[in-house]
């Protein structure tokens, strides 16, 4: 036997890993462009909200049909990566199935059980389809979704059903070749789903089966390795990022505002408070708030290349639903834009974030953050824990406090706070009055 | 003649006493007239339950909420040090407020500026009077087997997981609690947090109020319970623009037990 598929085979796959690990080096400096920020606290409630949320896709039952179509697609991709296991194994030593022999009987379970799951991922993947192209379902076809992030998502579709087609040719032409006993295949105890279509080959000759089948398996292998880097350019990244995304998720109430610690001695020396010195070192204080993605933390960055552009944030935030600009979706893809944006332009040697463009002002608008309520609904609805109220609250501070360019009814709100202590223009002197009344009333 | 009695910090501090909880008013319960009604309300509970309770009265100042959402953290952290400045001089330890925004910020945000209190808001802490059998609730009121609707506040709700309280609050006072469709962890905000309630919203096609008002009309309800003076004030604004003010009423709370009380 030639050994050339195999030095090809090899080829192929170790330049698959080459350019995979160029990819990942490439998008964990993009993360990194963001600032440090620990969140390595409480490991165990960690663990656990990566195992329910990730692993368990806790969230994604909110709603019952997408969840349970997509839940057959995850569970698909696990195990029949499985069998991608054995078509690695086969294509470096030259063997076919090469499980077969020491599974026995149990192997023709698998490949049906691997069968199954592949028509579950034709059947997903068309309804998918169809939701998108045919229902469209609103959040599908919000402004920040036309061109590329649609074609993106009718592609992954598409691909993952060719895959599967491959599988199911693979596997009808191959038990053809064992029934007619040719060597080197072995025949199962028969193949639910490949069986139903081996009619459409019966007619072939061995040879031309052979052909068939030989292209079906290089052609899933090759979709396989291509598929996976194309993942990295894709917002299918989430398939991967779900799990250091959810790790990292934001444990504390949702309510809570991060404080900002470079501002708090500031306050304590103007309300003449003694500061409690060299504690810590004063932090190096580049710009209050963000304007660009390097203001942000690497953990919000890491939800922007998390984001796989579902929308069900942007189909809750209620500023969105009332039709004004701000779609927390958006957000999102701009955050990762940009930092591609950034990214690509540090690579070439060209000017990265001095290039005269930011995240505010280029991708994302005043009015956008604006129109922000800060009421949650986007993080809550988030199935991977993303957390775009967090970015809006930092670029709402570089607004206030680098460029004075908050609304003029806030300003006039600050001013009142500021003097009268309230956010209306009341006499601080007035405020217990409200008890006069009730001091006067006869207790019942 | 017994009168209603709202002491002050001060006055409590000057005769030695300190009260068990500090009543959080808050600048909307202070001055907002429709929500002044709430605090003399809540006061009266207090006073028939017989907590021991104070105000810190004209040296409340706001919490600093709308200033951090909007982006002003050097206001907002001016505001927070110095009401924890004021409360750690009480040493007080455990503040009630009827306020989800207030509630929030001391709960949550102060903590990391110095001041650390038991925090509850006035849904959880008028549970906890009716569990105690502190509350005695006619159950005869106006209130009696009508249908009722509450609306979650976001500071209250997906910012805390406060969810239950102010249910069972509503439940025991004997009525047909009914949800809106989006409720609990999915509901929709009324329109003012994040600071939007000291200015006009958005360019859009609709009001963020009128939404949530037309989703609380339809399940039929006569009254909207609320437990927030901004939900209270934009839900109050979406009934009048839909001309229901007469048939259908928002109500905070505590005035719908204060009422059941008799006071």
């Amino acid at each position: 036997m030639s050994i050339l598929p195999q030095i090809a085979f090899l080829l192929i796959f170790a330049a698959a890993g080459f350019f995979l690990y160029k990819r990942i080096t490439y998008l964990r400096r993009n993360i990194f462009l963001g600032k440090k920020e620990s969140r390595n606290d409480q490991p165990e409630a960690r663990w656990k909200t990566m195992l329910l949320v990730a692993l368990g896709q806790k969230k994604m039952f909110k709603r019952i049909i997408p969840a349970f179509l997509h839940l057959l697609i995850y569970v698909a991709f696990i195990v029949i990566n499985l069998e991608v296991l054995e078509f690695i194994i086969d294509g470096i030593t030259g063997s076919h199935r090469i499980f077969e022999p020491f599974l026995g009987s149990f192997y023709g379970v698998a490949m049906n059980i691997f069968e199954f799951l592949a028509i579950a991922v034709l059947v997903s993947c068309v309804a998918f389809l169809i939701r998108r192209n045919v229902m469209k379902v609103e959040r599908f076809t919000k402004p920040e979704m036309k061109g590329w992030p649609t074609l993106d998502a009718n592609l992954i579709l598409v691909i993952e059903i060719i895959l599967m087609f491959a599988i199911l040719t693979m596997n009808a032409t191959d038990q053809i070749l064992a029934t007619r006993g040719v060597e080197g295949y072995a025949l199962l105890n028969g193949l639910f789903f490949s069986d139903m279509i081996q009619p459409l080959f019966f007619n072939m000759g061995d040879g031309a089966l052979i052909i068939i089948e030989r292209f079906a398996w290089w052609f899933h292998i090759i979709g396989i390795l291509a598929f996976a880097i194309y993942v990295t350019y894709s917002k299918h990244l989430h398939i991967f990022l779900a799990f250091p995304n959810t790790w990292y998720s934001n444990l504390k109430p949702k309510g809570e505002i991060n404080n900002m610690p470079e501002v708090t001695n500031e306050v304590n020396m103007m309300l003449g408070i003694p500061v409690e010195g060299s504690q810590e070192p004063p932090a190096e204080i580049s710009r209050f708030g963000a304007k660009d993605v390097n203001d942000l933390s690497w953990v919000n960055v890491m939800n922007a290349y998390s984001c796989t552009e579902c929308g069900r944030c942007t189909s809750e935030c209620p500023a969105n639903i009332t039709g004004k600009k701000l779609s927390p979706r958006k957000i999102m893809m701009d955050v990762r834009d940009r930092a591609e944006e950034v990214g690509k332009s540090i690579d070439a040697g060209g000017p990265g974030f001095e290039d005269g463009k930011s995240l505010l002002g280029d991708y994302i608008t005043k009015e956008e953050i604006n129109a922000c309520t800060s009421c949650n609904a986007c993080v809550e609805a988030c199935p991977v824990n993303i957390d775009p109220l967090s970015i809006i609250l930092q670029m709402r501070r570089y607004v206030a406090m680098e460029e004075s360019g908050t609304p003029a009814q806030w300003n006039a709100m600050f001013q009142n706070m500021e003097t009268s202590f309230s956010p209306w223009k009341f006499a601080p002197t007035d405020r217990f009055n409200w008890a006069d009344s009730v001091k006067n009333e006869e207790a019942k | 003649m017994s009168t209603y009695k709202v002491p002050t910090m001060a006055e409590m501090a000057a005769s030695g006493d300190s009260p068990e909880i500090l009543f959080w008013v808050g600048c909307a319960g202070s001055f907002d007239e429709r929500y002044k009604a709430v605090t003399q309300a809540f006061v009266k509970i207090l006073n028939k339950v017989g907590v021991s309770f104070a105000v810190l009265g004209p040296e409340e100042a706001c919490t600093g909420d709308p200033a951090r959402r909007a982006g002003n953290e050097f206001l907002f952290q001016m505001q927070a040090v110095a009401n924890i400045q004021v409360m750690n001089g009480y040493n007080i330890k455990k503040v009630v407020t009827a306020c989800p925004h207030c509630f929030n910020t001391i709960k949550n945000e102060y903590p990391a500026l110095g001041g650390n209190y038991e925090v509850i808001h006035h849904s959880q802490f008028l549970q906890q009077l009716i569990n105690e059998g502190k509350v005695a609730l006619q159950g005869g009121g106006e209130f009696k087997g009508k249908k009722i609707t509450f609306h979650d506040s976001c500071y209250l709700g997906r910012a805390n997981d406060v969810y239950e309280a102010p249910r069972e609050v509503i439940k025991a006072l004997d009525v047909e609690l009914v949800e809106m469709k989006r409720c609990k962890t999915k509901g929709l905000c009324c329109g003012a947090g994040g600071a939007q309630m000291f200015k006009e919203p958005e360019n859009g096609k609709k009001d963020i109020n009128i939404e949530r008002t037309e989703e609380a009309l339809a399940t039929g309800a006569s009254a909207i319970a609320v437990g927030c003076p901004f939900c209270l004030t934009m839900m109050t604004d979406g009934v009048k623009n839909k001309d229901r003010e007469d048939d259908v009423q928002v109500y905070d709370l505590a005035e719908m037990i204060a009422k059941d009380m008799g006071i």
